[in-house]
């Protein structure tokens, strides 16, 4: 059980490290901000869930799994909400390409 | 699996500092910004994955503390850029 839990684990962190990458490479070839912007919020997104979600099997107790899941669900709420700000910012001192 | 945690999180690390080559080439503000939230949500993917490595877990609140923390920034930097 240990085994396939670890097994989890890994394939869940290394799919969250790809999205990282992804939104890395994103940042950096797309050719406008809300291109860019786009690409930020699938590594906020998907990146940090997978990440969490394979570190869930690795903590004891209900209690830290708990605490993983609120810095997640706090990083979503935070970063939805700053994106959409970024995207109003971005919309307004530029015309859109 | 320790060994594995912190290989990833040293991975993150660099694929997202090697983001902050958008801040140097702009070319507008909010890209600019749009690369400290990539650091500021990697960061916190890094800190989580070295607190299950090293089994101590007050990293975890370092992590919440700088998910809060890039938040503001990026809150801020909307707040200020909206006024001038």
């Amino acid at each position: 059980m240990s085994f396939v839990l670890d097994v989890f684990t890994v394939v869940a962190v290394a799919a969250g490290a790809f999205f990282f990458v992804a939104g890395t490479v994103g940042l950096l070839r797309f050719p406008d901000s809300l291109c860019r912007l786009h690409a930020l919020t699938k590594a906020d997104n998907l990146g940090l869930g997978l990440v969490v979600l394979g570190l869930l099997p690795q903590v004891e107790g209900a209690l830290a799994a708990g605490r993983l899941i609120a810095v997640w669900l706090l990083a979503q709420l935070a970063g939805t909400t700053v994106t959409q700000l970024l995207a109003r910012s971005a919309r307004r001192s530029g015309p859109l390409a | 699996m320790a060994e594995f945690l912190l290989a990833c999180a040293g991975f993150i690390l660099a694929a997202v500092a090697v983001g902050l080559v958008r801040v140097l080439r702009g070319p507008a503000d909010a890209d600019r910004m749009l690369a400290a939230q990539l650091l500021g949500t990697g960061g916190v993917a890094v800190l989580l994955l070295v607190a299950a490595a090293t089994g101590v877990s007050a990293v975890v609140d370092v992590a919440l503390t700088l998910a809060l923390v890039s938040t503001f920034a990026s809150a801020a930097f909307v707040a200020t850029s909206d006024g001038e």
